[in-house]
């Protein structure tokens, strides 16, 4: 029985690196389906001759680099995103229903951009980027609303999960406001960025949600076993050494990061941050250095197969890719609970 | 390991749930702390272990301390063995390292919960739980051992295996350790010391023939008991009835 439990704790870890190997694998494959699929109906020979550099019709490259690269990229980023952003917000209030969208701070990005759509003419920014940096800035409001909640003394998770959803009502209450002061176009260009789109999508913008998160991943994985520890409760996590207030408040500003810039580009996406933590849980448990990048994995993968949804839908046309993930989210929830339910 | 409290208080807002406890712990002992509910036995822990602000001293010397709340039910998808491993959490970096495993593995095997290592902690029943929280304080180290209510909802089976086997420990490791019970019986058997509050002041502290007597006992809980020696030497504490 020597070394059985350490043994035994390889194996299992082994595993896991194999579950994550897996997700990738099928991460590559919907990557290659995403570039493939569109309304241009381009041949799959066609494609690859154009991402080999070897196709002679402009058109072809400009749609394959121009658009069809840009927005299956911007899935692969925001979805990890929004996946990474969800796991640490369950780990963070120790609530499996926590995610950046049911505690507010999409909705505060979706009032952000609203009110950059009404006002944003007064400002010197073209509007290609003052909705953005509007949305990114309101879910930056929205975070700190709940985390300031959490530095009350005696801020209870219970406290900031109360706190989220209240800000989640408040937020939308006020984009209510907004969409009742604007004209119908106004109002026509918010409903529809809060039905969340990647058809906005260019190489600039996806290099700026991608160094978002290759800076904040590492820097939460420096925190992965204090993280981990969290799980236990805050008693017990402040008596094996955790700093609880500070670490959920460095957590709190990961989340807000990485919220803030995947939203912005793409509108409000929901169930990718609530359901990709609770895929990649089932699959590699709750370590955070293998649940942090599982679900970004995970959630990749999730908003990359949606964004093939979308275009197959109706055949010729794009989907808004919010309501094909909540229209697939929600069954997929539905049937986790049912799983998860059995297994306990 | 020796700790020495003097006239250590605790306050929250304006309730004073310990009040002026001076007492010293000695190494390789266990001291058990009993009293009512709200006696202020929970808080003097966490203030010994550091983790609430408190008036007084608190002499620690260098001791690294081990402290284990209440059980309570815990959601969390982790396996007894990474829970017994984030007992190493000040030394754990991104890759495990040896030394970190070898201390959790040897802490699961003292406490004889090897097997257990791969099991999901929600998969466990109390006793077991407790085990594993148990082995976690234990691989972190500790030369001083705090343990709040080790034994609350376990049957009386668990509950003897956990105590003697922390009073083993104890002697093994020549820790420091209090652990706080309410079975006053389990007080009497497997504690070298009883330290008994009321309303967060120290009532008595000593031997447990020497606190675990009725008239002390009527004081703190409001009850008539009869104190008896059982068939093994140990005191044993029948409760009769409510003072009028």
């Amino acid at each position: 029985m020597s070394g059985s439990a350490i043994a035994g704790w390889r194996v299992a870890n082994a595993r896991r690196m194999l579950a994550s190997l897996a997700a990738s694998g099928a991460l590559v494959t919907c990557f290659a389906a995403d570039i493939a699929t569109g309304p241009a109906m381009l041949s799959p020979a066609a494609v690859l001759r154009s991402l080999a550099g070897m196709a002679s019709d402009p058109m072809l490259d400009a749609i394959v680099w121009s658009l069809r690269l840009p927005i299956a990229m911007m899935a692969v980023v925001v979805g990890a995103a929004l996946g990474i952003s969800g796991a640490v917000m369950q780990t963070i209030l120790n609530n499996p229903l926590a995610s950046s969208y049911t505690l507010g701070i999409s909705a505060g990005a979706g009032f952000g951009a609203a009110l950059a759509i009404l006002f944003g003419a007064a400002l010197p920014v073209p509007q290609a980027w003052s909705v953005p940096i509007a949305a990114f800035v309101f879910a930056g409001v929205a975070c700190s609303l709940v985390a300031g909640v959490g530095r009350m003394r005696h801020a209870t998770p219970e406290l900031l999960v109360l706190a989220g959803i209240a800000c989640l009502f408040l937020f939308q209450a006020l984009l209510s406001l907004l969409q009742f002061l604007a004209s119908p176009e106004a109002l026509q260009q918010i409903v529809f960025w809060l039905f969340g789109s990647l058809q906005r999508s260019s190489s600039a913008k996806v290099a700026i949600v991608g160094v978002v998160l290759t800076v904040v991943l590492p820097v939460l994985l420096t925190d992965a076993w204090r993280l981990t520890a969290l799980q236990l409760g805050d008693e017990r996590a402040g008596a094996l050494g955790v700093r609880v207030g500070s670490l959920r408040l460095r957590a709190f500003v990961a989340v807000s990061l990485l919220t803030g810039a995947a939203v912005a580009f793409v509108g409000t996406i929901g169930f990718i941050g609530l359901v990709a933590p609770h895929v990649a849980r089932m699959l590699v448990g709750e370590d955070q250095r293998h649940l942090l990048p599982a679900s970004a994995l995970f959630g990749a993968l999730l908003l990359s197969a949606a964004s093939v949804v979308s275009k197959l839908i109706i055949p010729g046309t794009v989907f808004p890719i919010g309501i094909v993930t909540a229209l697939i989210g929600v069954p997929f929830f539905g049937w986790l609970i049912a799983m998860s339910g059995r297994r306990s | 390991m020796t700790v020495a409290l003097r006239n250590v208080s605790v306050l929250y807002g304006k309730r004073r749930a310990v009040s002026d406890v001076t007492l010293s712990l000695a190494a390789g002992e266990v001291l058990a702390v009993v009293g009512p509910n709200g006696s202020g036995k929970s808080s003097l822990l966490r203030a010994i272990a550091g983790l609430i602000a408190h008036g007084g001293t608190i002499d620690r010397g260098h001791a690294a301390v081990g402290y284990m709340p209440q059980d309570h039910a815990i959601r969390a998808a982790l396996t007894a063995f990474e829970i017994v491993l984030l007992g190493r959490l000040r030394s754990l970096s991104f890759r495990v390292g040896e030394k970190d495993l070898a201390a959790a593995q040897a802490a699961m095997r003292e406490l004889g919960i090897e097997a257990l290592s791969g099991r999901r902690i929600g998969e466990l029943s109390g006793g077991q739980r407790q085990l594993v929280f148990m082995a976690q304080v234990l691989a972190g180290d500790p030369t001083v051992l705090l343990l709040d209510e080790p034994t609350g909802a376990l049957d009386i089976a668990h509950q003897l295996q956990v105590l003697a086997l922390l009073r083993e420990v104890t002697r093994q490791r020549h820790l420091t350790t209090l652990v706080v019970l309410h079975d006053l019986n389990a007080a009497a058997r497997h504690a070298d010391r009883v330290a008994l509050l009321d309303g967060g002041r120290l009532v008595e502290t000593g031997c447990p023939a020497g606190v675990l007597r009725p008239d002390l006992l009527r004081l703190a809980f409001g009850v008539e008991t009869a104190v008896m020696t059982g068939p093994d030497g140990h005191l044993v504490v029948v409760p009769l009835g409510v003072c009028g």
